[in-house]
This record gives C-alpha cells, sequence and structure tokens, in this order.
C-alpha cells in the first residue's frame, strides 16, 4: 500500500519525476505517513526543523519523530475519516537539537482511487519567526491595523489576544466606522486559526433566501437555478472564521439556523439529506442596539446569548481621549506615501475644527476628509479651505474661525438677532435691512457711527440704504 | 555494582516527550549478574520538573528519553546523570541498546 501511495504520485506525471525533489523545493516540513501512522516520507525542510535525516526515521511512528505536544495528547490523524476535511493546529514540537519549537500542523487525508484512506500528509510551520514578529508588534500603539493610544484602546489592545486564543463566539458592537471589521480580522490573525480562511458576510447586504444559499450552501438541483452545488461561507470558513457583519439585519429564519450551527456544528445546505460538521470560529458584528431588537421581538434573544460569549465594545471616536490627533497624523503620511504628496501638516485653524468635530462617522468619517483635504490640497499645510464644506457648516465649529463669527464677536449685540435670522427664516436682504434700520436707530440717524457698528464704509451704508430705499 | 536506570514511558514505548510523559518506568540493573527489577511509576501529572526531581530521588545515572529540552538535559548532566535522548521505538530495544554503550 505504502509503495504504491509514493508510485502513484510518481507517475502523475507524463515523464517520471522524483517526489523527493518536489517535496524537497517545498519551504514546508512535510511528511507522508500510511495508515498505521508510519513514516512514508519526509522532505528537506522537515529534516532541518525535526533535526532527524529521512533514512533514520522512515517506518518509525510519526509521534517518535514529530514529537508534537498534539500527537501525544490528541493526534488529529486519529480523528480522521475518509470525508474528515483538513485539520489545522497549533502546538509545539522539541526537535532532536532540544529546541522547543512552536508550529502549526495541518494534517489531511490520502485517499486513492476506491476513495479508500491510503494514508496522510502532514505540514508542519515553523512560527518562530510569526512569534517574534507578534512581539515586536504589540510594542506599538497598535495592534493588527488598529491605531489609537487612548486608555479605551490599551484595553482593547490588551484583552485582545486573550480573546484570540480562545475558541468562542465573540460579538463586536461599537458605531459606524469604529473599526469593527478591522477587530473581526485582528482577532482572527491572532488566533490559531490564522492560516485558515476568514470570511466574511454582510447579512445586511443580500434577500433573505440567497443569504440562506450564501451562507450554509445548496445542493445541485436544489431549487430552480441551482446548477450546480455550492459549497457555502460556512464550509468555505472550515478550520477558520467566519465573520458576520451587521448581524443585527439577519433574517429571523436564519438566525434559527445558526442557532442551530452555534449548538451542534453541523450545517445542513438547502437541498441536502446530509449535514457537514464545520469547525468555523463565530465573530458578529453590528452597530444595533441588539437588547433592544430583543425587546422588539426582532432578534432572538437565545442567539443574543449564544453570540454574546465574548462581547467587545469599541469606543466612538469622540470617547477616545488624544487618538484623534494621532489618527491624523497616522493617514496623513499613509496617504502622502499613496498619493504621492508632501503635505507638511494641519494649519492651527483646522486642527481647531477636527478637534471639535464630533466624528458621527468616527475613524472612517476622519479617514475621508483627511483624504479630501489632500487631494484638495496641493502643498503646504492643510487649511481649513481644503477641508469639506459640511465640516465648515456643521453646528459645533469652533467661535472666530470665520470672518462672520468675529465680527459677531465684535458687535455682540446683533447675535440674538442673528439667532432669530435662522428661526423666521427670512431673506438676507431682509435682515440686512433689519441691521442697517437697527444701526440707524441706535446712533440716531448718524450714518457714521452706524456704519462703524456695522463694519462697513459710509459709501457702503450710503449704497445699502439706496438700495433699501431707506432714507 | 547496581545501575538505576530511568526511562519515561508512552504505552510501551520511550515516551516521545519527556516533559508530556506520566509513566515511568524504573530499572535497577546488577551490572555483574545482568540481574534487574523494574518498576512503573504513574505521575500525577506531566512535567519536566517532577521527572527531574524523581531521577534524584531514586538515585537514577541514567536517563533513557525521547525529546528532552535543552534547560533540563543540562540540568541532568550536571546532576552527573547520563542522558540518552532522541530515542525511538519500544522501551527494551531503547534499553538494551544504551546498556550495549554504557558498558
Amino acid at each position: 500500500m505504502e509503495k504504491s501511495l509514493i508510485k502513484n504520485i510518481k507517475n502523475l506525471a507524463a515523464s517520471t519525476i522524483s517526489i523527493d525533489d518536489i517535496l524537497d523545493k517545498i519551504p514546508l516540513g512535510i511528511s507522508l505517513i500510511d495508515k498505521n501512522r508510519r513514516i512514508l516520507l519526509v522532505n528537506r525542510s522537515f529534516e532541518a526543523l525535526t533535526g532527524f535525516i529521512r533514512t533514520d526515521v522512515l517506518g518509525y511512528p510519526c509521534w517518535q519523530v514529530l514529537r508534537c505536544r498534539h500527537c501525544i495528547k490528541d493526534c488529529p490523524v486519529l480523528r480522521m475519516g475518509k470525508n474528515t476535511e483538513n485539520a489545522c493546529i497549533e502546538s509545539d514540537i522539541i526537535n532532536k537539537d532540544r529546541q522547543l519549537i512552536p508550529i502549526r500542523l495541518n494534517t489531511a487525508v490520502l485517499k486513492n482511487q476506491d476513495d479508500e484512506i491510503v494514508g496522510f500528509i502532514e505540514t508542519v510551520e515553523d512560527l518562530r519567526p510569526i512569534r517574534e514578529l507578534d512581539s515586536k508588534i504589540s510594542q506599538a500603539f497598535s495592534f493588527s491595523q488598529l491605531i489609537g493610544r487612548s486608555p479605551q484602546m490599551e484595553k482593547i489592545y490588551q484583552i485582545l489576544p486573550i480573546f484570540a486564543q480562545s475558541d468562542s463566539s465573540v460579538l463586536i458592537t461599537g458605531e459606524t466606522g469604529t473599526g469593527k471589521d478591522m477587530v473581526a480580522e485582528a482577532i482572527h490573525q491572532a488566533s490559531s486559526r490564522a492560516k485558515s480562511p476568514f470570511i466574511k458576510i454582510n447579512c445586511g447586504a443580500l434577500p433573505e433566501n440567497l443569504l440562506e444559499s450564501e451562507l450554509f450552501g445548496h445542493q445541485k438541483g436544489a431549487f430552480t437555478g441551482a446548477i450546480e452545488t455550492k459549497p457555502g461561507r460556512f464550509r468555505l470558513a472550515h478550520n477558520g472564521t467566519l465573520y458576520l457583519t451587521e448581524i443585527g439585519d439577519l433574517p429571523l429564519t436564519l438566525q434559527v439556523k445558526l442557532l442551530t450551527f452555534l449548538d451542534d456544528q453541523i450545517i445542513h445546505p438547502v437541498g441536502s439529506t446530509t449535514g457537514f460538521q464545520a469547525d468555523v470560529r463565530i465573530i458578529g458584528g453590528t452597530h444595533r442596539n441588539l437588547e433592544k431588537m430583543v425587546r422588539d421581538g426582532q432578534f432572538r434573544e437565545d442567539l443574543l446569548f449564544r453570540l454574546n460569549v465574548v462581547r467587545l465594545h469599541l469606543p466612538p471616536l469622540r470617547e477616545r481621549q488624544g487618538d484623534c490627533r494621532l489618527l491624523m497624523d497616522h493617514f496623513l503620511n499613509t496617504l502622502n506615501m499613496k498619493l504621492s504628496k508632501r503635505i507638511d501638516g494641519f494649519s492651527a485653524d483646522t486642527l481647531a475644527i477636527l478637534n471639535n468635530y464630533p466624528f458621527p462617522g468616527n475613524v472612517r468619517e476622519l479617514k475621508n476628509i483627511i483624504e479630501y483635504s489632500m487631494n484638495i490640497c496641493q502643498e503646504g499645510k492643510l487649511n481649513t479651505e481644503h477641508l469639506p464644506a459640511y465640516i465648515l457648516e456643521s453646528d459645533t465649529q469652533p467661535e472666530g474661525f470665520n470672518d462672520f463669527s468675529r465680527h459677531e464677536r465684535k458687535h455682540p449685540k446683533l447675535e440674538p438677532e442673528a439667532a432669530d435670522h435662522h428661526k423666521d427664516r427670512q431673506t438676507w436682504p431682509d435682515r440686512e435691512r433689519k441691521l442697517i434700520m437697527d444701526a440707524l436707530l441706535e446712533t440716531s440717524g448718524r450714518r457714521n457711527e452706524a456704519a462703524d457698528i456695522l463694519g462697513w464704509g459710509r459709501s457702503t451704508l450710503w449704497r445699502k440704504m439706496k438700495q433699501y430705499q431707506i432714507s | 555494582m547496581r545501575k538505576k536506570i530511568i526511562i519515561p514511558l508512552f504505552g510501551n514505548e520511550v515516551a516521545p516527550r519527556f516533559d508530556l510523559a506520566t509513566e515511568v518506568l524504573v530499572i535497577s540493573l546488577e551490572l555483574q549478574s545482568g540481574e534487574r527489577e523494574e518498576k512503573t511509576m504513574v505521575l500525577p501529572q506531566a512535567s519536566s520538573e517532577q521527572l527531574c526531581h524523581l531521577a534524584l530521588t531514586e538515585g537514577a545515572q541514567v536517563v533513557i528519553c525521547g525529546g528532552i529540552e535543552e534547560e533540563y538535559f543540562r540540568y541532568l548532566v550536571w546532576k552527573k546523570i547520563q542522558v540518552f535522548d532522541s530515542m525511538m521505538g519500544s522501551w527494551e530495544s531503547a534499553f538494551d541498546s544504551t546498556i550495549s554503550k554504557t558498558l
């Protein structure tokens, strides 16, 4: 059986290629083992990693050679059947040089033409470089692609690796643009499932029927138009993570199906009689208040409880003290490179406006504002005129930012009426006429003084009086 | 002259990992006559430290094991215990080949 396995692989191409040569060129430890878990073949990377040379280990049980923690406690090969998908685990080995090495072990079944198991293939990846990189990254004010040094974000950086290492379902809540998607991906990347797929699906983007098929897959002929079997996102995310964004928009019927999956980890594709055991970690994200949705009968309480194993709330940007400036500088630097520009920084006025702006769209909105401004600005510093108009029109703009405000400060008596102007929805000519009349009344008709109050020249006042027929 | 040999076990084989072995075979060998006594000990939990402690308290001169971390290897050597690591297969064959080397 073992010989035939190797022979068949040799005969894959038109002319015989040595399987040893092929495997030696792959920079990943590979071993082929038979049904009894005895080693048939190992490649050069495997030799380098374990310290054993191939001639010494052929025919030996794989657990004696690889010496992986899982070989002894919970061998993944023993759990493999004909239809089992690849198994991916993070573990460690002790090599011949007496080093404890963190590894990622991927195991898959090898079958012959009659669909019988003839052996297994194991790939062993050395995780030392990744672990070293992780420790360097964690020193910065960031985690994965998340940036911030506010106490709220530091709490999240501390807790994310812990969440990542567990295999529990995660529910990420937060306003739009706070970085829910990035956190979900960061959790996946920091977890033991990092090498497996991270599949994202927006629950609010598709109609119910399509979403069911998209999530759980369908069998060929299950419904009109199902011309071929579709695996579904759950199956694609096998051994990995499935991120359900906008989970609050998931229809009630699919909430039940998701609930069933969370209970028994089996998915039933549309039209299929058999289920599929999927090893998938679920991460849900929403900007909605799920508790309120439960009270309104729009979200299942039991699903909320199952998803709510680990909950992470991302603070809005306005509550992240000091992060706004950090993010502004970060986006300025990255966009300078992306847009090939040399913008020096922000003017004091721009900083004042942005610091006082509430950012309802959070980090996403801040990024868009900076990108817009950098597209408008050609060189030098980003000034107020480069900012999008809607920010300048915002109620939150600081006083003294434009000339009109300065004029109002200079003549405080005009302010209440200026407010009335908005209430009464007067036109500007009406408003201007009233201002002139008030100034003239206050100065008892003395035009020079009235012009001073209004901040105009005497000739301007005379022209305006003529225009509004004030005599 | 007697020699005490310790072999961490995994079933009938030498345990692939020193730090994960929960069963230990202690062999007391009379070198001249070749007479030997065997006793198996089960540890409450797998631990390199416990195994090292056991080797010392039992007064072992030789440890036959699979993969062992450098730190524990050096510790045992420092304690004048001969360590034969990266051994594979059944404990009997490992024992026989080791004894022939030590003798």
